[in-house]
């Protein structure tokens, strides 16, 4: 039988200073799709992630991963299958040496041995990172953190990854390299970002959320062109770039 | 990237002391320092025979004298220490130089320095020879407690992010003019600290959560060590095994 890759329904959240975060929040993932999260700061983004493999537990709604709910005793099953890459690398790269970082996700699932060593190589080809696997994380430029960061989620094999802002800090050509990388993974994404560039290039649709819900759900490039929406959500197209040919056909 | 701190001490190399498993140099080094520590202060001897082991070591490592010395400044707070200990020492005295020195002091002020010098120059070599990470995994190889191998991974991984946020703060500051000379001055350095107290422990919490993302249930993936041969342990164990023998002689000779 198969499953929507998430389901999220209504979920609500409050943190404990009892500022509200989520307010009813809905929606469906199908396998396979790419999806860009966007939204002001604030606006529940990353709390919705936390969400996602059991980070956060919900006050009200629930979340379900290839039909599993997120909740005991299905938590480890869940953060196998969704893999959140956050957005500062120096906090996902906390192990001496990036092969053992890369190792630490499948070693808590119980692998050992020639298969432990499979995917770790398998995680770093996959990232162009192979040569640097005995390197120490602070040895690696931004954009190679930034990849291995990716590298310690695929090795747990994930059917769903989460990016939270995944090309903050990074330059023009870095952004370019690293959205090709993200294009050759088979895994259904969910990329929070301010990077409108980012959003149109790596995702057909887009989630708009404020005010800790959605407030637009659509195809990315008619997001985009809805400059009400954006401007109402703190999203601008660079300036002087104007709309792509993409969002004006689509406006 | 430069490497910072710690892991800048290691002299790459492929001598066989280099390639030698950490666990059997950790195990190594442990050995010599005990020795060293057990050894009576009388015997004179036996100390330079210790050093003279240390110095093939170095020596069979490729290190330059003058690399060893260097490091060993990292010492010179103790020694300033024990060279007071003669001058402020209780009991018996003797002169020397025309100074009225007390004899228990002279002796607590050789000991310091002899044990703590052959001490620091064993750790020098180690730490020459051996990258940081590879240390911790040697010590979780010898059945140190993982948390406290953890714990010493942590400190070696954010040691150079703490020093580039200090770097990125004095720079700040520099740049608005703070330029301290006097201790009144020193406020805004206090400030900045509790600053980076309060940021390490919000990214303490953030690398917990990544980590609980990854599956992480409380206990710490067994590290990847080389593993370690008879001959690497032999190698590894005759410069202890041999200062041993040197500090068994020296109470028999005594």
């Amino acid at each position: 039988m198969s499953h929507h890759s998430i389901v999220v329904d209504d979920l609500a959240y409050s943190y404990p200073d009892g500022t509200s975060a989520l307010t009813g929040v809905s929606f469906v993932l199908e396998p396979g799709e790419r999806v860009a999260l966007l939204g002001a700061n604030g606006a529940g983004k990353t709390t919705l992630a936390l969400h996602l493999n059991g980070l956060l537990t919900p006050e009200r709604g629930t979340v379900r991963v290839a039909g599993l709910p997120v909740e005991e005793p299905h938590l480890m099953e869940v953060r196998r299958r969704v893999g959140i890459v956050f957005q500062d690398p120096d906090d996902q790269l906390f192990m001496p040496t990036l092969a053992e970082d890369v190792a630490f996700g499948p070693a808590n699932l119980g692998l050992a041995g020639v298969e432990l060593e499979r995917c770790i190589d398998d995680a770093l080809d996959a990232m162009g990172l192979l040569e640097l696997r005995h390197r120490a994380p602070h040895h690696l430029s931004f954009g190679q953190r930034r990849r291995a960061a990716v590298a310690t989620v695929l090795s747990m094999r994930p059917d769903i990854l989460v990016f939270d802002e995944p090309t903050s800090n990074m330059d023009q050509a870095g952004r370019r390299e690293f959205a090709e990388v993200l294009e050759t993974l088979d895994v259904t994404m969910l990329t929070i970002t301010h990077d409108v560039s980012h959003a149109l290039r790596t995702c057909p649709r887009a989630i708009v959320m404020s005010g800790g819900r959605i407030v637009a759900d659509g195809p990315t490039a008619e997001l985009l062109a809805n400059e009400q929406l954006l401007a109402a959500n703190r999203h601008e197209l660079p300036y002087g770039l104007g709309l792509t040919p993409e969002c004006r056909r689509a406006a | 990237m430069a490497d910072a701190g710690v892991a800048a001490l290691y002299v790459p190399g492929t001598t066989r002391v280099h390639v030698l498993p950490a666990q059997v140099k950790v195990a190594g080094a442990i050995g010599l320092v005990f020795a060293v520590a057990l050894t009576p202060r009388e015997a004179f001897w036996a100390y330079g025979l210790f050093a003279a082991t240390i110095a093939v070591v170095a020596a069979s490592a490729g290190l330059r004298p003058s690399l060893i010395a260097r490091r060993m400044a990292v010492e010179v707070p103790f020694v300033a220490f024990a060279l007071m200990l003669p001058l402020v020492g209780q009991g018996e005295r003797t002169e020397v130089l025309r100074l009225s020195l007390s004899v228990s002091g002279l002796w607590a002020a050789w000991t310091i320095l002899a044990k703590a010098t052959l001490g620091v120059a064993v750790s020098v070599v180690l730490a020459s020879t051996t990258p940081a990470t590879q240390i911790i995994g040697g010590l979780e190889a010898l059945r140190v407690p993982r948390p406290f191998t953890a714990i010493m991974g942590f400190m070696l991984r954010y040691a150079d992010v703490l020093t580039e946020k200090i770097g990125a703060q004095r720079q700040a500051m520099a740049s608005r003019g703070y330029d301290p000379r006097w201790f009144f001055q020193a406020k805004p350095l206090a400030i900045s600290a509790g600053t980076l107290f309060v940021r390490s422990y919000e990214r303490g919490e953030r690398i917990q959560r990544a980590m609980i993302a990854r599956g992480f249930a409380g206990t710490m993936p067994a590290s990847r060590q080389q593993p370690a041969t008879r001959s690497d342990w032999l190698i590894a164990l005759t410069p202890a095994g041999a200062a041993f023998a040197v500090a068994l002689a020296s109470w028999r000779l005594l």
